[in-house]
């Protein structure tokens, strides 16, 4: 049924009533009309994306709702268990002893496998690293695995495994096991890696996004999109002449001063893939809240907003690897800033909005403009292979 | 950013918006309660959502989103053929990102390239050509789309690889010009419109002349804009302030880019590489005469439509779309039947759904929650 075949609509349009009446009921008509739609898509987003592909495309690889859908379909659907359907960084599990242990993994299959700022073997090391301590936990043990193309030059993996070395040694963790294979030439893309890695949740942590309330706000530890426009200009087929370094650096000190600090933190997570805006969504969808942000408080590099706007991208859908978006009660937000500034990957930290109990699963920016725009989930991928 | 933070200032935005309510409140009333502009470019789309312009107007002003989004206007039949082209053996096929989620009758590039035709996204056609220079064991082929904004652009490269002689590129044209649409919108029957946005991009090609029959054949003021959100506000202003002051005109906003004459060199390149074609389907609006290039006689060699075999099979929008009114204006995006729930940015059935500039998508992402619902900003004083 259409809007305006419901019933209601042509009661108040047609009653015969004078001219200027007639026109100020149309307009109310057309308001009520347009929420009513409103509802209807927002009850349709409530179902979870539906995987209609038969064949795998790169989008199921963004982080947005392709993925879910693929996620959703095939892997939950074949491992459905309550640990994995938290669907967070990584896994929270209960030891005998009481203790809990955070255990998560990703790969790796970054183009160019160095760019400025990094190489995959920081990307490698940092990325698991940061999953664990996003779920709270102190990040101690990874293991590590290749997937190399016949011909690749050992020189440059020597060098991207001191990359790895390094990276574990600056975040104080230590790789414990790991696996080689060698493919085909063609059937890998020079080296793909995978890092998996476990560490404790100090007893009192409780990250979660039920935990999260209106009136809670949200603080970004830096400039965001320095990584995804790094590695894109790094692959020189935009012919931008600009260099950025990435952002790729370990979090996990910068969660523990962070949670020292602000002892009620609700939520953590590192914007990785799909950035600032991806990881607002799913926040507003788990916690069923809206997140308000504001546009002029988010710390964006003149020369990532100066890239974006030329590729026509949004900065806020662009991956970061060495930040993290927490949500910390209002009365702990100026000590969380403090301390998030004074470490060196956070020193350009920012409150960036706050969280509402209205529109539920909505992410607002209020923009510099003076007007505001919701920020959806990504659709498809604008800068693929990035991490 | 500088040079564009200036077009972004809120301070100068509420002057703007003062204006805009002043001069339109003397302009509405029973006969007319709203004062509806066009803005034409689908560029102007994207900006009005992007920074929330929608929500700071006045109720006595509307914006209606035109048929200026070269995505949005590009028929199914024809994705159908860039298709068939893609995945020909042999073929290299570029295309802007916008165009990989289009949707054909089957299938769309996306696809297609996920089961094995070599698709690769460029940002320039010259990206293109120089895949066609590290692949001369393969064809490219470079799916050109846009108006007159980025036609030059593909006409350069043609020109580039005629010089360099390199056999191996061609191009599938799907290049549109402004004019013809304009007109038909003019002509459409159920049209209710106070004045255009003129796109500021278009017109630094073809300038603004062009645009003279709007106000001296259909009696509508223009105001050729740029794309930041003061740009738009002016516009605004300067379309009130014709209707206001009983004028009907071409105005240029955009003077800082838009020359009155248009860029002459750019014309000139269009007129040797393209020629006009007899008639060119529009999505939603149907065929339209004189509306479309494709490559001249002295490009012919280069023409995609003559290289590969095309299908060129005509396919009907699907029923349940309502691309062309909203193209039009005669509905707002979220008044078509299946907005929102069957076709949505992840599943679009409609173009307008696709592209970021697309008038559907541009609501969808930015504008869907309810206009009368304002959000104050106010943040705690932890921000520095």
């Amino acid at each position: 049924m259409t809007a305006a075949e419901r019933p209601g609509d042509g009661a108040a349009a047609g009653g015969g009533a004078p001219p200027d009446l007639e026109e100020a009921l149309e307009g109310r008509a057309g308001l009520e009309r347009e929420d009513a739609v409103l509802d209807r898509i927002e009850r349709w987003r409530r179902h979870r994306p539906k995987l209609r592909e038969d064949f795998v495309n790169s989008a199921h690889g963004a982080g947005g709702k392709a993925s879910a859908a693929l996620i959703d379909a095939v892997f939950l659907e074949a491992f459905r268990n309550p640990t994995l359907e938290a669907m967070a960084d990584g896994a929270v599990l209960p030891l005998p002893s009481g203790d809990r242990l955070a255990f998560s993994t990703d790969s790796f299959v970054v183009k160019p496998l160095r760019f400025p700022g990094g190489s995959i073997g920081h990307l490698a090391i940092h990325g698991t690293v940061n999953d664990l301590a996003m779920m709270g936990a102190v990040p101690q043990w990874l293991s590590t695995g290749f997937i190399i193309e016949d011909g690749f030059p050992v020189a440059e993996l020597r060098d991207i495994v001191a990359d790895m070395h390094d990276a574990a040694d600056a975040a104080g963790v230590t790789v414990v096991t790991g696996d080689t294979k060698v493919v085909n030439k063609g059937a890998a893309d020079g080296v793909y890696i995978n890092t998996a890695g476990i560490g404790l949740v100090p007893a009192g942590v409780d990250l979660r996004p039920a935990t999260v309330r209106p009136g809670d706000k949200v603080l970004v530890s830096g400039h965001v999109g320095d990584h995804g426009v790094s590695v894109m200009l790094a692959r020189g087929d935009l012919a931008l002449e600009a260099e950025i370094p990435s952002d790729t650096a370990p979090l996990n000190r910068l969660v523990a001063d962070l949670l020292a600090a602000a002892p009620h933190t609700r939520f953590l997570r590192d914007p990785t893939r799909g950035g600032l805006a991806t990881v607002c969504n799913e926040l507003a969808r788990d916690a069923e809240v809206a997140v308000v942000l504001d546009e002029a408080a988010i710390p964006v590099r003149n020369v990532v907003n100066g890239a974006c706007e030329i590729l026509g991208i949004d900065p806020y859908y662009v991956a970061n690897e060495g930040k993290l978006v927490a949500v910390v009660p209002a009365g702990e937000a100026d000590a969380a800033l403090t301390a998030m500034r004074a470490t060196p990957v956070g020193a350009d930290a920012a409150v960036i909005g706050e969280i509402r109990a209205d529109p539920p699963r909505i992410v607002i920016l209020n923009t510099r403009f003076g007007g505001n725009r919701i920020v959806d989930m990504l659709v498809g991928d604008p800068l693929p292979r990035i991490c | 950013m500088r040079f564009v933070d200036e077009y972004r200032d809120p301070a100068a935005a509420r002057l703007a918006l003062a204006d805009i309510e002043a001069v339109s409140a003397r302009l509405v009333g029973p006969e007319r309660p709203v004062l509806k502009f066009m803005e034409v470019c689908g560029g102007h789309t994207h900006t009005i959502y992007k920074h929330g312009i929608e929500n700071v107007l006045p109720p006595t002003v509307e914006l209606v989103h035109g048929p200026g989004c070269p995505v949005c206007v590009i028929p199914m039949g024809r994705v159908d053929d860039a298709i068939a082209v893609a995945t020909t053996p042999g073929v290299i096929f570029t295309s802007f990102g916008d165009m990989m989620r289009v949707p054909g009758s089957g299938s769309n590039l996306l696809e297609a390239k996920a089961q094995g035709a070599d698709v690769r996204m460029v940002y320039s056609p010259l990206d293109a050509l120089r895949i066609a220079t590290e692949h001369p064991e393969a064809q490219v082929v470079f799916f050109a789309v846009g108006f007159e904004t980025t036609a030059p652009s593909t006409a350069v490269t043609l020109m580039k690889a005629r010089a360099r002689g390199i056999e191996n590129f061609s191009v599938f044209c799907n290049h549109v010009t402004i004019v013809p649409p304009l007109k038909a919108i003019l002509e459409s029957p159920d049209l209710r419109l106070d004045g255009f946005l003129g796109p500021g991009h278009v017109s630094t090609v073809i300038g603004n002349h062009p645009y003279r029959f709007v106000p001296g054949v259909y009696a509508k003021p223009l105001v050729t804009a740029g794309f930041e959100p003061l740009d738009i506000l002016s516009a605004i202003v300067m379309l009130c302030r014709q209707l206001d002051e009983g004028r009907c005109e071409v105005e240029n906003q955009y003077t800082r880019a838009v020359p009155e004459e248009g860029n002459t060199r750019a014309l000139a390149i269009l007129a040797e590489v393209f020629e006009l074609r007899p008639h060119f389907e529009w999505r939603g609006l149907g065929f339209i005469s004189q509306s479309a290039l494709k490559l001249g006689p002295a490009y012919a060699a280069f023409d995609a439509e003559e290289r590969f075999s095309i299908p060129g099979v005509r396919v009907a929008d699907p029923k349940a779309c309502q691309c062309g009114e909203v193209l039009k204006g005669v509905i707002k995006p979220w008044e078509c039947k299946v907005f929102g729930t069957a076709c949505t940015p992840e599943t679009p059935i409609g173009t307008c759904m696709v592209s970021s500039e697309g008038a559907c998508a541009a609501y969808y992402n930015y504008g869907r929650f309810t206009r009368h619902q304002t959000v104050p900003v106010e943040l705690s004083g932890a921000r520095s």
